[in-house]
């Protein structure tokens, strides 16, 4: 009797740690139905890019998504450098494929009070390390996702709803992204030297993020879109 | 004053030698435009470096006429100086070594209206010069390539540019240009004064431009601060100057902007300046030397 409750302890922990996976499982796969939902959209937004080393006017994009998992950001009008992680900007990517969902916990985002749920895909050999998801359990919605890649570092990803909330697609997203320093000698780019002191940020760990930020105008949810589009 | 202008016109554009720079301009603008389009990918591929590790490049987009316009004039404008010394060199010296200079002084025009006639007549040659090189390296290059964004490689950073937002930019490069040429031609013509045949003036005036270029280049705090900023050369560049955007606090650039337009006024002022010094030295020895030949 005296080793039952010695024992006891690591049986409720078990228990205990098995209902929250179940909890996160749960809630994952209701926002996952939710996300099902969307087949296919063409967005149209503007983007600005804010990169350390990169000068770049706000531009007029389309977004593209058809599943299960290709997503294509277009400058129909224009040159834009895309960084090559952005297929995390879609959240059913994140939630296709096998993992665990884990409980990591509450936090607040905007005042608002988000579970997280980390996702270990079961693939060893996948792109994916690790996904860190932020959910609104009230409205069922993701505010924020972390991802853990392994050859484009942790990417990030904020967004905002609004108009589109029944279909889980965000009004804004902000991602955050690694980028790695540019330079070319000076005897090839030729610069005009304006005499100005310039600031160096070069190697700085601030300099080597990037951020592009997509506020969406329209979305076309379910009119199915060519795939053409991806190549 | 006219009258002498057209006639200087007229043996400016009578020697053969005179479209050697035209043609020559002709053929580097056309082997640079062969070579984009055909391996432009290499190219952009070098001048981004690693950046297609990290970002998808849409290299189809990047390439297009007013790139490639960017990138010839790149390469090209710090050569065009030796095409200009060949004809403004050759402006009073090439006189004395025909033996006309002494004929020519002895019409009832004073030697500053000749001197003035002919410096005009260098600039004209100068401004159509690069009217051709704008006409082959810009409308060309459209034609061929086609219109979109610019892509421009800085040696630590990235501009892009809205398509709608770069013709002006090129129309006061090309305006900027034609100053900082000027400048070359009117160092020529200074030296073509002191000189009994133009080979003289020529290499003279190449020469300081190469040895200038290569002091405005180089990267030594020492020259930076003290050599620099006097050297024509270190503002021959100010044409870039209208490629460079501000940005906003967010970091996007900002259209119909210029990152430093007092920097790249002063660069102009300084040029025309050296204009003003080279030119009007040229006349007030002009008006002291014993011609003899």
């Amino acid at each position: 009797m005296k080793y039952f409750f010695y024992i006891l302890p690591f049986f409720l922990f078990a228990f205990a740690a098995n209902s929250y996976a179940q909890d996160a499982t749960a809630l994952v796969k209701k926002v996952k139905a939710k996300l099902d939902k969307v087949n296919d959209y063409e967005a149209t937004g503007e983007m600005k890019t804010n990169v350390s080393f990169m000068k770049v006017p706000a531009a007029q994009v389309k977004v593209y998504f058809k599943k299960p998992g290709k997503v294509k950001i277009k400058n129909e009008k224009g040159v834009s450098l895309v960084p090559k992680g952005t297929v995390s900007i879609s959240l059913n990517n994140l939630l296709s494929g096998q993992y665990q969902a884990l409980d990591g916990g509450t936090d607040n985002i905007d005042g608002i009070t988000v579970k997280i749920v980390k996702l270990l895909p079961l693939d060893e050999n996948g792109e994916v390390v690790l996904s860190k998801l932020y959910i609104d359990e009230a409205r069922l919605l993701i505010l924020r996702s972390k991802t853990t890649t392994r050859e484009s570092g942790t990417n990030e990803l904020e967004m905002s709803y609004g108009k589109f909330t029944d279909y889980a697609l965000p009004d804004k997203i902000v991602f955050s992204f690694n980028t790695q320093d540019y330079k070319l000698p000076k005897g090839v780019t030729f610069d005009y030297d304006d005499g100005s002191q310039k600031k160096k940020e070069t190697g700085t760990k601030e300099s080597q993020r990037g951020k592009i930020e997509i506020t969406y105008s329209r979305y076309i949810i379910n009119k199915g879109v060519s795939d053409d589009v991806f190549k | 004053m006219w009258q002498l202008l057209q006639i200087e016109l007229f043996k400016i554009f009578r020697k053969p030698r005179t479209y050697i720079s035209f043609g020559a301009i002709a053929a580097m603008v056309i082997i640079v435009q062969i070579a984009l389009k055909f391996d432009g990918q290499s190219y952009i591929e070098f001048i981004l470096g690693s950046l297609k590790e990290t970002l998808d490049i849409p290299y189809a987009t990047i390439l297009n006429g007013y790139f490639v316009c960017f990138v010839i004039l790149n390469l090209l404008l710090i050569h065009i100086p030796l095409l200009i010394a060949l004809v403004a060199g050759d402006e009073v010296a090439g006189e004395a070594n025909m033996g006309t200079l002494r004929l020519l002084v002895s019409k009832p025009v004073s030697r500053t209206e000749l001197m003035l006639a002919k410096f005009f007549a260098t600039v004209v040659y100068t401004a159509l010069l690069l009217a051709w090189m704008a006409f082959l390296s810009l409308a060309l290059s459209i034609l061929l390539f086609g219109k979109n964004d610019l892509i421009i490689a800085r040696s630590d950073a990235l501009e892009i540019i809205s398509r709608t937002d770069i013709m002006w930019r090129y129309l006061a490069a090309f305006a900027y240009a034609t100053i900082a040429l000027t400048t070359v031609a009117a160092l020529a013509f200074l030296l073509s004064v002191f000189a009994e045949n133009s080979i003289g003036p020529i290499v003279s005036t190449i020469s300081i431009v190469i040895v200038f270029t290569i002091l405005s280049e180089m990267q030594i705090p020492l020259y930076d601060r003290t050599v620099k900023p006097y050297l024509f050369t270190s503002h021959m560049l100010g044409w870039k100057g209208f490629f460079y955007l501000k940005t906003d606090a967010e970091g996007v650039s900002i259209p119909g902007t210029i990152e430093n337009l007092p920097a790249v006024l002063k660069s102009m002022g300084i040029l025309l300046g050296y204009i003003v010094l080279f030119a009007g030295a040229a006349i007030v020895v002009f008006k002291r030397k014993d011609i003899l030949s």
